[in-house]
C-alpha cells in the first residue's frame, strides 16, 4: 500500500510553479528598478553634445567622445586577436585533438580559466604584456588582456557547437571523399556557425562590460584625445563611468547614469543583431 | 597474378578486423561481380556493417580498429599505402542508414561531391545535379525546389537525395547500410524499385535486417554470423536451400 503523501502531486506542482514565478521575477524586478532608476537619472543627460564631448571637469560639459573611441578600437582589436586564435583551437580540440587523458586536462583548464576573476587576467597582463613586452598602458596591452580574457569563452562555445554537429554530417562528407579540412570547412563550420556566433556574442559582450582588468593594465581615467594607434594611451565607457561615480558632485553622477544607458544601449544592439544573424542563418538551414 | 583477375569488382582475402582486442570480422574471403546487387544479412553485431565499411575505409575514422588481409576493388588493395584514401572514396559511394543530407540547399547537397573535386564550371554543375537527381528518381520532385533546404524533404526523398548525392561523383560502387530501416513502406519500395534500376550503373552492396527486402532486391547473399561469413551464394538459393543449417536457422526466424 502507498503511504499517504502529505501534500499530493497536484499541490506539490503548483507550489514549485509559483516559487518559479516568485524567483524569475525577482530577478526580472531588480533589473526593471534598475533600469528605470538609471533611466530617470541619466536620460536627460543624453544628447548629441554628451556623445561628442571630450572629459571636462564641469559635469554638464563632459562627454564620452574618447571613452567611446577607446572602447570601440579596444574591441576591434580584442576580436582581431581573440577570434581566430580562440575559434581555431576550439576546432582543433574538438576536431583534430586525441582524446585522452590529457585532452580532458586542457579541457577542464581551459573551463577554469573562463571563470577566473577578470583583475586576475589584468594582473597578468600588466606583467606580460605592460611590462615585460614593454607595451605600456597602450590599446594594445588592455585588447591582449581582453583578448586573454574572453578566448576561453570563444573555444568553450566553439567546442561545444562543433561537438553539436552530428557525425553521420561527417561520414557523409567523408564517404563522398572529403579530406578532413574539406568537410570542417564545408560541413562542420556552417553547421556550427549559430553556435559560434553565439559565443562570440557572449564573449564581445562581456569584453565590453569589463572594467577591472583594464584598471589594472592602465587605462587612464582621463584621456581628452582620441587615441589614432594601437600604441596610444586610452579610456573605456566602463572606466569612464566608474570614475564619474567615484566623484562628489551630483552633475557627474548623472552622467554616470547617462553612460551606463549608453553601455547597456550598446551591449543591446550588439546582442540584438548577433542573435537576428542567428535567428535568420537558423531559418535559411531549417527550410 | 591469381586467375580471378579482372573477374570481380569488390574482393577481400582472409580480413580480419579488430576493435582494439575485440575481433569483429574473422577471415572473411568474398567475391563480387559488377553489376550486381549483393546483399549482407545476419543479426545484429554480426560484423555486416562493419564489413561493409571496409570497402571505402569508413572504419578508418573509429579509433583503435586494425585490419588485416586485403581488400581489393578492381583488383587494386586499398588498404596499401599508395592508396589515396580521398580519392579512394570518390569511386564508391555510400548510403547510410539514417537519411544525412547536409543543412544545405538540395542542389548543395548533390553538387558537394564535385565542389570538393575542385568542379567550379555551374553549366557542369547543373548538368551533374540534373542527371544524379534523375538517375535517383528525384527529380520531378524536386526540380522547382532545388535552392529550397533539403532538410524540407520528407524522410525517403532525403535518402533518394543521398543516394543522388553519392552517384553524382559517379562512383563505380555504391555501399547502402541499411538504406531503407528508417523509412515508411512506400518510400522503401521507392528505394527498392531504385536500387533495381542503379544496377545497371553500379556494383551495389547492401546491408539490411529485412529479408523480404534481400530477397526481393538481391542477386546474391551473404550471411553473417559472429563475424563470420558463414554462406554467400545466390539469394534464390540462400532463401530457398541453403547449405548451413546456421543459415536456415536464421532466414527462418529461429534466432537472431
Amino acid at each position: 500500500m502507498n503511504k499517504k503523501r502529505f501534500f499530493n502531486p497536484d499541490i506539490q506542482d503548483k507550489v514549485f510553479k509559483v516559487f518559479a514565478i516568485c524567483c524569475t521575477s525577482l530577478g526580472l524586478l531588480t533589473l526593471v528598478v534598475l533600469l528605470i532608476d538609471i533611466t530617470i537619472k541619466g536620460i536627460r543627460r543624453i544628447n548629441w553634445s554628451f556623445f561628442f564631448s571630450l572629459p571636462s571637469r564641469h559635469a554638464d560639459e563632459s562627454g564620452i567622445y574618447t571613452a567611446l573611441a577607446g572602447m570601440v578600437s579596444l574591441l576591434v582589436i580584442t576580436l582581431l586577436i581573440a577570434l581566430p586564435i580562440g575559434i581555431l583551437s576550439g576546432i582543433y580540440l574538438q576536431e583534430y585533438g586525441k582524446k585522452n587523458r590529457f585532452a580532458r586536462l586542457i579541457e577542464i583548464n581551459i573551463s577554469n580559466l573562463a571563470g577566473v576573476p577578470s583583475v586576475i587576467y589584468g594582473i597578468l597582463g600588466l606583467q606580460l604584456f605592460v611590462r615585460t613586452a614593454g607595451l605600456g598602458n597602450s590599446i594594445l596591452s588592455g585588447a591582449l588582456t581582453l583578448a586573454l580574457l574572453i578566448m576561453p569563452i570563444i573555444i568553450v562555445s566553439t567546442r561545444e557547437a562543433v561537438k553539436a554537429v552530428p557525425d553521420s554530417l561527417r561520414e557523409a562528407a567523408f564517404g563522398l571523399g572529403a579530406t578532413k579540412w574539406q568537410t570542417i570547412q564545408r560541413v562542420v563550420l556552417p553547421a556550427s556557425f549559430g553556435g559560434i556566433l553565439t559565443g562570440i556574442i557572449l564573449s564581445t559582450s562581456r569584453a565590453i562590460g569589463e572594467t577591472a582588468p583594464l584598471i589594472v593594465v592602465g587605462a587612464l581615467a582621463y584621456v581628452p584625445f582620441i587615441p589614432e594607434g594601437p600604441m596610444d594611451q586610452y579610456t573605456s565607457l566602463p572606466i569612464q563611468v566608474f570614475n564619474w561615480t567615484s566623484r562628489p558632485q551630483q552633475g557627474f553622477v548623472v552622467n554616470a547614469a547617462a553612460g551606463i544607458i549608453v553601455l547597456l544601449l550598446f551591449t543591446f544592439i550588439l546582442n540584438g543583431t548577433a542573435i537576428y544573424l542567428r535567428n535568420k542563418w537558423y531559418k535559411k538551414i531549417a527550410a | 597474378m591469381d586467375s580471378n583477375y579482372g573477374t570481380y569488382k569488390l574482393r577481400t582475402r582472409h580480413l580480419n578486423l579488430f576493435y582494439s582486442t575485440k575481433q569483429a570480422l574473422k577471415d572473411i574471403t568474398i567475391n563480387i561481380s559488377p553489376n550486381t546487387v549483393t546483399a549482407f544479412i545476419g543479426p545484429s553485431g554480426c560484423g555486416k556493417s562493419t564489413f561493409l565499411r571496409c570497402f571505402n575505409r569508413m572504419n578508418d575514422l573509429i579509433e583503435g580498429v586494425t585490419i588485416d588481409g586485403e581488400v581489393l576493388i578492381d583488383d587494386v588493395d586499398i588498404y596499401k599505402n599508395m592508396v589515396d584514401v580521398h580519392e579512394y572514396r570518390k569511386k564508391v559511394g555510400m548510403v547510410f542508414q539514417k537519411p544525412n543530407p547536409f543543412p544545405k540547399s538540395i542542389f548543395e547537397n548533390v553538387a558537394f561531391g564535385l565542389r570538393i573535386n575542385g568542379e567550379r564550371s555551374k553549366t557542369v554543375l547543373e548538368e551533374s545535379v540534373e542527371a544524379a537527381l534523375k538517375q535517383a528518381a528525384l527529380w520531378e520532385e524536386v526540380k522547382d525546389s532545388l535552392n529550397k533546404s533539403a532538410l524540407a524533404l520528407s524522410g525517403g526523398q532525403q535518402q533518394r537525395l543521398c543516394i543522388a548525392r553519392a552517384i553524382a561523383v559517379k562512383p563505380s560502387v555504391l555501399l547502402m547500410d541499411e538504406p531503407a530501416s528508417a523509412l515508411d513502406p512506400i518510400s522503401t519500395a521507392k528505394i527498392e524499385e531504385l536500387i533495381y534500376q542503379l544496377k545497371h550503373s553500379f556494383t551495389i552492396v547492401i546491408v539490411t535486417h529485412n529479408m523480404q527486402q534481400a530477397a526481393r532486391v538481391s542477386d546474391k547473399t551473404a550471411f553473417f554470423f559472429m563475424g563470420e561469413l558463414i554462406e554467400f551464394d545466390k539469394t534464390d538459393k540462400i532463401f530457398t536451400n541453403p547449405s548451413e543449417d546456421a543459415t536456415q536457422n536464421y532466414i527462418t526466424g529461429r534466432f537472431g
